[in-house]
């Protein structure tokens, strides 16, 4: 846990990498640790990747961006090529098996490439409104800077006034939050 | 030293005589304001701004605070002190240039916010203090430095109508009137209306005086007033245009 | 109607916009002034949320002049008053700025630098620093801070009212994009709970009693007849911001007693400086970095200290030379080298600085 992680997440508009990038840090802060979560915010924003830049560390944290990330996902094909430069021999590489025609640029130099398949799992098994949720526990699981338990609290003071409506949807949410840890830790055995 | 006995109370003395031209219209507009200020028991609570221009000249004029200001931002700095402290009465005071022009953009936005502040506009048809360049409100064919040859409509537009516009954009509650340094009587009726209509609190309140400029214009006294009064008078029309609690302007 | 709107020691977790509308609400700001620009918006939309709670006002005007003056027109009433803009905002906003500095109003700007010249990037620079410290046809007579983080901004933001009001000078808090728009933590307090006195603030217009017989108008001139009718004024300004500066200037400094390079940089690049500086020393190189927190009045005499023993400046900044100008304005005479790494318009790591001072050797 000491390790400071840096962390890209990119996507589409709608993905929601940066709802996922708003629960991770506030959960990383409520557990006392440092956290820095800067969006990509130019005009680019309009209808172009949208990627969140998070760190989280035991210490303050230098510049708010960074060069290359431990652990990059990207979530469509412009968001894979949008996100090659942050990629470096220490780069954890997470992308969505569902992506067509990237095969060749997936970045040759990352230290572990990882497919999950994500979109699939949310659309088949879950439902497509959690996928981002699905995303999350994948973070998770591949940089451990939170516990799961705490992106659950985390996760519950964001949507809490939903779930008290519709109990079942805290239910999805977290069997979402497990499914993506569990997709990442296929790979890390 | 004592004021002259027709001199308005708000007035400040050690001031006088003022350093505006001879026969220029700002002395005339400032006396009718100083007896509105006067005659409404105001003095120790106005905010009294004043424009870059011939306008800047009245800073010292009252016995009342003033703020000198930049070309065209009287108006945004006595919206600032009216919006801090609506205690205060609040007179931007400026020319046709920084009213029309330059500062447009404040008092077509003021107007339209409703702000409730006084605006008084000197209208002499040219910019003074610069040397008698053309300014909006110059009259067609009207020579100046920067029409030398006569305003020339085509290319330049046709003088600013700036009762009008403020009429068209401002609430009801508002009061918008244009009056003449050649009818004193009106015009302070006029400005009085104005500073009634801040002191209720109901609108903005404007008031464009027609002015002379003999100096720019070349004029003598004779050809001075049947310029204001002639001349001006048939493009800008003298009245009220807008009175709160009255559907249409007279 | 709440009280105060912070009590006690409470840690957040928000943007630097928020940390801005909140220090200014801890500060006892009166009313903000403002006009929509990015990366600035967020100041005004916390602002709009939280300033009706306490009784504080918010005026959007028609643009940025508007808003400067009008920030101008509320402190001249005696309100402490504040406003916020970035880069054509900034520029425009020169006209305000430069009658508080003739004028003596202490207004306070908060400036989020964005990208330049011109429109360019909404993101972030450090290309305002010159048009901060020395815009508009004047003589730089102003304050300018240069936080580096959430912590900093807080604490500046509420600073720069009491050394506005103190020293009766304009004074701008020059943040940039990335502080803006990032979220990182922070300790928000009330400043009398730490003992920080707010400087009280005064009507310079509008006192009580008439003017001309109870006391003396206030004639605020802005405009002169003569040469030397303005050259008085003028003098006394700068007499006065001179004499105020050694009680303003700030700096900070980190391992610079024995280091042969000494890293130059201001505002959220000193982050990667700190950075980089850390992984250099433990490498064993003898680096360190003196940091400038007013950019104006610069903090000069604590630099010359800092860099005496130093072979070379590495002066690293993102902006084509800014901050490098008033340093070379500063240390005239001195005879170290400065080496540039600018990065105009960009962010700078602190990878990027350790690299490009392992690869000079």
């Amino acid at each position: 846990m000491a390790k400071e992680y840096k962390i890209a997440l990119a996507g589409e508009g709608g993905q929601g990498v940066q709802s996922v990038a708003g629960i991770l840090v506030e959960a990383a802060n409520d557990n006392g640790r440092e956290a820095l979560y800067i969006p990509n915010f130019g005009v680019e924003q309009r209808g172009g990747v949208s990627i969140a830049f998070v760190q989280i560390a035991d210490e303050k944290i230098g510049s708010p961006k960074f060069k290359k990330a431990d652990i990059v996902i990207a979530l469509s094909d412009r968001s894979v090529r949008r996100t090659a430069q942050y990629v470096d021999e220490r780069t954890t590489f997470v992308y969505d098996s569902a992506i067509e025609g990237i095969e060749e640029e997936l970045p040759k130099n990352a230290a572990k490439v990882y497919a999950i398949p994500a979109i699939d799992v949310a659309k088949n098994e879950l439902h497509p409104r959690v996928f981002n949720i699905i995303i999350m526990g994948a973070v998770i699981e591949a940089t451990k800077v939170i516990t799961l338990e705490s992106a659950k609290e985390a996760i519950e003071k964001k949507l809490g006034y939903k779930f008290d409506q519709d109990p079942k949807l805290r239910e999805l949410n977290f069997r979402a939050l497990e499914k993506g840890a569990e997709l990442v830790r296929q790979f890390n055995k | 030293m004592a004021l002259a006995p027709n001199m308005p109370k708000a007035w400040r003395a050690e001031t006088k005589p003022h350093k505006f031209c001879p026969g220029c219209g700002h002395g005339l507009i400032l006396k009718a304001l100083g007896e509105c200020i006067d005659e409404l028991g105001i003095q120790d609570r106005i905010v009294f701004g004043c424009d870059i221009g011939c306008s800047l000249l009245s800073w010292d004029f009252f016995n009342a605070d003033a703020i000198q200001t930049h070309h065209g931002r009287t108006t945004p700095v006595l919206t600032g002190v009216k919006r801090a402290r609506p205690d205060r009465i609040c007179i931007a005071y400026m020319g046709d240039g920084g009213g029309y022009a330059i500062g447009s953009q404040h008092l077509v936005n003021a107007a339209s916010r409703n702000e409730k502040v006084t605006v008084l506009l000197a209208n002499n048809c040219n910019y003074g203090m610069t040397g008698g360049q053309m300014a909006p409100t110059t009259l067609p064919g009207m020579k100046t430095e920067t029409s030398p040859y006569g305003r020339d409509v085509e290319a330049t537009g046709n003088p600013t109508q700036g009762p009008e516009m403020v009429s068209a954009i401002t609430p009801e509650g508002a009061y918008v009137a244009r009056g003449t340094t050649a009818n004193l009587r009106q015009l302070k009726k006029m400005i009085k209306k104005a500073l009634e209509t801040q002191l209720n609190g109901t609108g903005f309140s404007f008031v464009e005086a027609l002015s002379a400029c003999p100096t720019n214009w070349r004029t003598n006294a004779k050809d001075t007033w049947n310029f204001v009064e002639k001349e001006m008078t048939q493009y800008f029309k003298v009245g009220e245009l807008k009175v709160p609690g009255e559907k249409e302007g007279k | 109607m709440a009280d105060k709107p912070i009590k006690g020691e409470k840690r957040f977790f928000v943007t630097g916009n928020e940390v801005v509308a909140w220090a200014a609400l801890a500060a006892g700001v009166d009313i903000m002034y403002g006009y929509p620009i990015t990366p600035q918006n967020e100041v005004m939309h916390y602002w709009t949320r939280l300033a009706p709670k306490y009784g504080r006002k918010f005026l959007q005007t028609e643009d940025e002049i508007s808003a400067g003056f009008t920030t101008c027109g509320g402190v001249f009433s005696g309100a402490r008053a504040f406003t916020a803009t970035a880069g054509p905002g900034n520029t425009l906003m020169q006209e305000p700025m430069s009658m508080a500095e003739m004028m003596r109003i202490p207004a306070v700007f908060v400036i989020t630098q964005r990208g330049g010249p011109s429109t360019a990037t909404v993101i972030y620079s450090q290309q305002e620093v010159t048009l901060t410290c020395f815009g508009g046809n004047g003589e730089g007579m102003r304050v300018v801070y240069s936080p580096g983080s959430h912590q900093e901004l807080y604490d500046y933001t509420i600073k720069a009212f009491n050394t506005a009001w103190k020293y009766r000078f304009p004074t701008f808090v020059l943040g940039d994009g990335y502080q803006a728009k990032m979220r990182e933590s922070l300790i928000m307090y009330d400043p009398e709970e730490r003992g920080i006195q707010m400087e009280p603030t005064e009507m310079i217009v509008g006192k009580e009693g008439t003017p001309g017989v109870d006391r003396e108008p206030a004639h605020l001139r802005n405009t002169y007849n003569t040469e030397e009718e303005l050259n008085v004024v003028v003098n006394e300004l700068v007499d006065a911001f001179w004499k105020a500066a050694p009680e303003i200037v700030e700096h900070q400094e980190f391992n610079c007693e024995d280091a042969d390079i000494v890293i130059v940089a201001h505002g959220v690049v000193t982050r990667a400086a700190q950075a980089a500086v850390k992984e250099l020393r433990a490498q064993g190189k003898k680096v360190g970095h003196f940091r400038p927190i007013t950019l104006r009045p610069y903090p000069i005499e604590a630099m010359k200290t800092a860099i005496a023993k130093a072979k070379e400046i590495i002066l690293v900044e993102s902006a084509e030379g800014q901050l490098d100008k008033i340093v070379k304005a500063e240390l005239y005479g001195s005879q170290i080298p400065i080496t540039p790494y600018f990065r105009p318009g960009m962010g700078i790591t602190a990878e990027e600085i350790i690299e490009f001072i392992n690869k000079k050797g």
